[in-house]
């Protein structure tokens, strides 16, 4: 009875155009935002917020980034650690350079920055497509880590190669550093992919995610209708990059604190991300959290089960763990090609006519 | 999926806390799995069984109990963050990653934490600077003693003189890799050898390109920084290239059975330093094989008792068990906590009474912790493999590092970190 939309009346166009047309579906999200926001911080452990809610946190704006630019406009990109290295870098060398930048600006810069980077590597999708595409991506991934690794003025000439992220504030609150408090980082990362995941919402419903869309589903009928694909692909790489280099930014500054490219931002990354969104839902905001959930909250909690739950030995655990996850993915894949996302779509459908199947 | 997710963590929390007893909490925070296991798993073996032995030969430390836990790491960053969030609560006593890139990370954590580290002969060299890294130790000796060490028994063999010499390293391309380049650099200056670095990229199992730019350039000696399978692979090239294997020196992370068991005869000659004793023929393995192996109690199937590494985990244990004694012994309490665990390591002193009595004389160098030096002697010895034994075979005592040259690299370093972190330099008491 409560999920319906009938008797949910829209009065105006933006009403009837809103992302969540289900009074249910409303009410659920700002009752968890109003959980995450009001309620976690004043819960959140150090455990939960550093081994827990950041790596989701940061997973899922990274997760959403990529998202945009395979699932919504059809762009195959292995190169996410590539782009996640840049966004740290150029947090990093934002920090050093320019200690008084507040730490909101620095995620930022560091996200248009990658913006740059990820439309300079997306110019060759405008010639190649499909999995010629993903290899040229691959060699970003390759060239930018080699670059990070290779100069030394990118990592302020550290001899052993390790960023260190200096301690920032916002408000008054350290949010970087160990010092930090776990609810302030937490808050920080929550509210930056708050915003983002609102942005990437409402762009892949508005012109440019329907254009991204036309693109992906057919690039010479899309031409045809007056889609400007130069315009369509490149706006995807940026946007993409800049969630991915916001992403990188706040894995290092704030998530880890000091990082080494060849070891934080490898092509395993890469793949993670893809995975997660593949598992999430290609073409869908939901589906880059559940991915990103999957992804990362899964191992940890088969590992807390075997090791703290069952007291298995943890090299059992370790090899069990990989064996249920990747047993998992393939379950999910052959139940529900379409991710998670769609099973969710499936048991909605199934919500609004219960009881009443037929 | 967030709040289900929540739920069941809840629950495995639940279930994972166990009873709340007085007793010494020594982590190890191990890799049994992945690209480095061949080295994680017979230390973490190590490491557990001689607790063990202690826990059921004396029954504790101190008459306070033993309890070890272990967290799977697999040598990654991020579960070695995961892991040490878990094992921070719990009272740790000290940690020991086996890791430098998680090294990396907890160095600023536990110095908030106030949570001991030793990386014993890994991590930040310049943790030896105990002014700078109150909470940090890597005691028995740094990367930058190995270099120096390798060097001074090159400068040996070749009559004190390494003029003209070329030497390459060959080097994971990490952190832990890196470190040594600064060293070789200031001692190239010194002794006049040409210094050519040779990167490999993590895992390293592709080396072709490396060893051929070995063949190549023709140096006289080749040194290596490597760790897991790198380390196999490098003996293997270097076998199949033809380099003489007596001119091929390992750091002490690149000298293990694993390492050079897979080139066969190949490898026999391969030179590596250790910090540790090799084989069982020493006291205290008795008493292990009694209380622990044979007892049944052994942490692993037993086959990497005696092994490189194995030796390396027990020493590990031994250190942070004397470490524990000692605090008991300043502090006069049995239940020691991880501030007082700091003051024990910090006025660690084993002399060779002391080694005698524990069984384990030449097992590892005599050593003085010190508030200033947190790296102790700086001292390595080197080993040979003897391919037809399967067994190391040491070739020289303890070697010191060259004191002169580390320090002011160490200071330098140390101070860049403050600079860097702003944190002061703590005063240490006179005497």
């Amino acid at each position: 009875m409560l999920y319906r939309e009938a008797g949910d009346f829209k009065t105006s166009y933006a009403a009837d155009a809103q992302a969540f047309p289900i009074r249910f579906d409303r009410t659920a999200f700002y009752a968890l935002l109003a959980v995450a926001f009001l309620i976690v911080p004043f819960a959140i452990t150090n455990y939960w917020s550093n081994a827990i809610l950041l790596p989701f946190l940061i997973w899922s704006i990274a997760a959403i980034g990529l998202n945009i630019l395979t699932g919504y406009c059809g762009q195959v990109s292995l190169g996410t650690g590539g782009f996640m290295a840049v966004g740290a870098f150029a947090a990093f060398k934002l920090m050093t350079a320019f200690p008084g930048l507040n730490i909101v600006f620095v995620v930022v810069l560091a996200g248009l920055i990658t913006a740059f980077v990820g439309m300079i590597f997306g110019l060759p999708s405008l010639r190649i497509k499909g999995f010629y595409l993903a290899v040229a991506t691959l060699a970003a991934q390759f060239f930018l880590v080699w670059l990070f690794n290779k100069a030394p003025w990118f990592m302020n000439y550290s001899a052993t190669g390790q960023i260190n992220a200096p301690v920032r504030t916002v408000f008054g609150q350290a949010v970087t550093g160990a010092a930090a408090s776990p609810a302030a980082k937490y808050l920080f990362c929550l509210a930056i992919l708050v915003v983002l995941a609102v942005v990437a919402k409402n762009l892949t419903r508005g012109r440019i995610g329907r254009s991204w869309m036309a693109i992906r589903d057919m690039d010479i009928a899309a031409e045809i209708i007056g889609v400007n694909p130069l315009r369509a692909k490149l706006s995807a790489f940026a946007v993409s990059s800049f969630f991915v280099g916001v992403a990188g930014a706040l894995y290092f500054t704030v998530y880890f604190g000091a990082v080494e490219v060849t070891d934080a931002f490898g092509i395993r990354v890469s793949f993670l991300v893809l995975f997660m969104i593949i598992i999430g839902g290609l073409g869908s905001i939901l589906g880059s959290f559940l991915g990103a959930g999957f992804m990362v909250l899964l191992p940890i909690l088969l590992k807390n089960v075997m090791v703290g739950g069952f007291g298995w030995p943890t090299d059992l655990a370790a090899h069990v763990e990989l064996l249920l996850v990747g047993l998992l993915i393939m379950g999910f894949l052959i139940v529900e090609p379409h991710g998670l996302a769609q099973l969710w779509r499936l048991a909605k459908e199934k919500l609004r006519l219960w009881p009443f199947p037929h | 999926m967030k709040i289900s997710a929540s739920a069941a963590f809840c629950a495995a929390g639940l279930l994972a806390a166990g009873p709340a007893l007085a007793d010494l909490h020594f982590p190890s925070m191990s890799y049994r799995t992945g690209p480095y296991a061949a080295g994680g798993i017979p230390f973490a073996d190590g490491y557990e069984d001689y607790f063990t032995l202690l826990q059921e030969r004396d029954g504790g430390i101190g008459g306070a109990a033993i309890r070890v836990t272990e967290c799977e790491t697999a040598y990654d960053t991020t579960r070695g963050v995961e892991c040490y969030e878990q094992i921070r609560g719990d009272n740790p006593l000290v940690l020991q990653p086996l890791s430098t890139g998680i090294t990396y990370q907890l160095i600023p954590r536990v110095t908030e934490d106030g949570i001991p580290l030793h990386t014993m002969g890994y991590g930040r060299t310049s943790a030896a600077d105990g002014t700078t890294f109150e909470w940090v130790f890597n005691y028995p000796g740094t990367y930058w003693d190995a270099a120096s060490i390798m060097v001074k028994y090159l400068l040996d063999e070749n009559g004190g003189s390494l003029d003209r010499k070329k030497i390459a390293l060959i080097y994971h391309h990490s952190a832990y890799g890196k470190e040594p380049i600064p060293t070789l650099e200031e001692l190239s200056k010194k002794y006049g050898f040409a210094l050519t670095t040779i990167a490999v990229d993590h895992p390293g199992q592709e080396q072709k390109s490396q060893w051929l730019q070995i063949r190549r350039e023709r140096p006289d000696y080749v040194l290596m920084w490597g760790w897991g399978v790198m380390n196999q692979v490098a003996v293997t090239e270097a076998a199949n290239v033809g380099f003489p294997m007596e001119n091929f020196i390992g750091v002490w992370w690149s000298g293990a059975e694993p390492d050079v068991l897979p080139a066969g005869a190949g490898a026999d000659g391969y030179k590596s330093l250790n910090f540790t004793g090799v084989g069982t023929d020493y006291p205290f393995y008795a008493d292990l094989k009694q209380h622990v192996t044979d007892a049944g109690k052994g942490a692993g199937d037993g086959s990497s008792v005696g092994t490189v590494q194995y030796n390396r985990g027990v020493y590990a244990a031994m250190l942070a068990a004397e470490a524990a004694r000692k605090a008991q012994e300043i502090h006069g309490v049995a239940d020691i906590t991880p501030a007082q665990m700091r003051d024990g390591m910090e006025a660690l002193e084993l002399d060779a009474a002391r080694l005698e009595a524990l069984g384990m004389t030449g097992f590892g160098p005599e050593l003085v912790v010190t508030c200033e030096n947190h790296r102790g002697p700086g001292v390595g010895q080197m080993q040979q493999w003897n391919a037809a034994d399967k067994q190391w075979v040491k070739l020289s005592e303890f070697i010191s590092a060259d004191d002169e040259v580390i320090w002011p690299l160490v200071h330098e370093d140390a101070a860049a970190f403050r600079s860097e972190t702003g944190i002061a330099q703590r005063e240490c008491p006179a005497g």
